[in-house]
């Protein structure tokens, strides 16, 4: 993160130095992108919010801890919906891996919580279209299914 | 009548997210006011978690997407990852997401901007593939938590899966398609 400001410094240090005018412009554009998309970023981070809220870790636990088909499948579908940022939701595949987790169901989980989100569709409809968004959320939720099956064939 | 309707999903469009916001300000506000109330303080706290992460996240990434569109020419972009780039070009695409940090919605400005500039529909989804699948930072937190093994295995099928994606995303699409111009300045 830090890196990443680091990064864009340094850009708008040397694009300065080059043109101002030029930089001005990148900043306008910039900062106009970013007040359009804000309100529904806002919007869909509060419903994020609500939804994350009423899932408790205890509750993924007793979920998705457990053999046959029903865990795998609930992960799949648990982290199409959550948008559950990296730092948190890897200590918690952490925990459900010492509940009992098997490999599969941890991948589900992981793999369709990065590549697929429900919630963000309209965040993603806003930048590309609907209909991109609805094809690339369909074939990623197949493509985490591919990778978690492959996985539990891989690792057990 | 029917433009009445269309008025009225605009406003509804613009107010849901105010309302959601309040929702969640309400909520946190009541628990903190009462006590006892969990779910309204987990929502709260969500919230600002978020925030936090979009105010720590958004701002380089706009700045850098606003510089890349006004200094980048779109012959270039077409050059090294069109339509007609070949191969070449997706092992940079891959290098370039997994240099990123944050969530999905991050990544959708530039991928969005590449895309008006002539890099291939292929070419955005494999730099969106890599972003989702395989951000270094990311991967740290993977190894520590899971083990090396888990996430050497899942980046081994990774890459194939979300490639083969991306190849499909393009047949899918017609030719010609564009990403809306909506959030562009430019347009209005």
């Amino acid at each position: 993160m830090i890196f990443l400001w680091i990064i864009a410094g340094a850009a708008l240090v040397v694009s300065l130095a080059v043109d101002r005018r030029k930089t001005r412009l990148a900043v306008i554009k910039g900062s106009k992108m970013l007040t359009a998309v804000a309100p529904l970023m806002l919007g869909v981070l509060a419903a994020v919010s609500l939804a994350l809220a009423a899932v408790s870790p205890e509750m993924l636990k007793q979920v998705l801890a457990g053999g046959g088909p029903l865990p795998f499948l609930m992960a799949l579908i648990i982290g199409s919906i959550a948008l559950i940022p990296g730092y948190v939701a890897y200590p918690l595949a952490g925990i459900l891996r010492q509940n009992g987790a098997s490999v599969g169901v941890l991948a589900a989980f992981i793999t369709t919580l990065m590549m697929v989100g429900v919630l963000t569709l309209p965040l993603e409809a806003r930048f590309f279209g609907w209909r991109v968004a609805w094809i690339r959320n369909a074939l990623a939720f197949v493509g985490a299914l591919v990778v978690a099956l492959c996985m539990t064939l891989v690792l057990t | 009548m029917t433009s009445n309707r269309k008025g009225t999903l605009r406003v509804v469009g613009g107010v849901w997210p105010w309302l959601l916001l309040a929702t969640v300000a309400a909520l946190y506000g009541l628990a903190r006011v009462k006590g006892g109330f969990a779910y309204g303080l987990a929502a709260g706290k969500n919230l600002v978690d978020f925030l936090l992460e979009m105010a720590s996240i958004l701002p380089p990434v706009f700045l850098l997407v606003g510089l890349f569109d006004v200094w980048i020419p779109r012959e270039v972009v077409e050059r090294y990852a069109g339509r007609r780039s070949g191969l070449k070009a997706m092992p940079w695409m891959i290098l370039l997401a997994m240099l990123q940090a944050g969530p999905i919605y991050a990544a959708f400005p530039f991928a969005v901007s590449l895309w008006r500039k002539g890099c291939s529909p292929r070419n955005v989804f494999i730099y969106l593939g890599a972003f989702s699948a395989l951000k270094i930072p990311m991967l740290t937190f993977e190894v520590t938590f899971l083990g090396w093994k888990f996430s050497l295995a899942r980046t081994a099928v990774s890459i194939p899966v979300f490639v083969i994606l991306a190849i499909l995303m393009e047949r899918l699409l017609p030719a010609q398609y564009e990403p809306p111009r909506r959030e562009d300045p430019s347009a209005r």
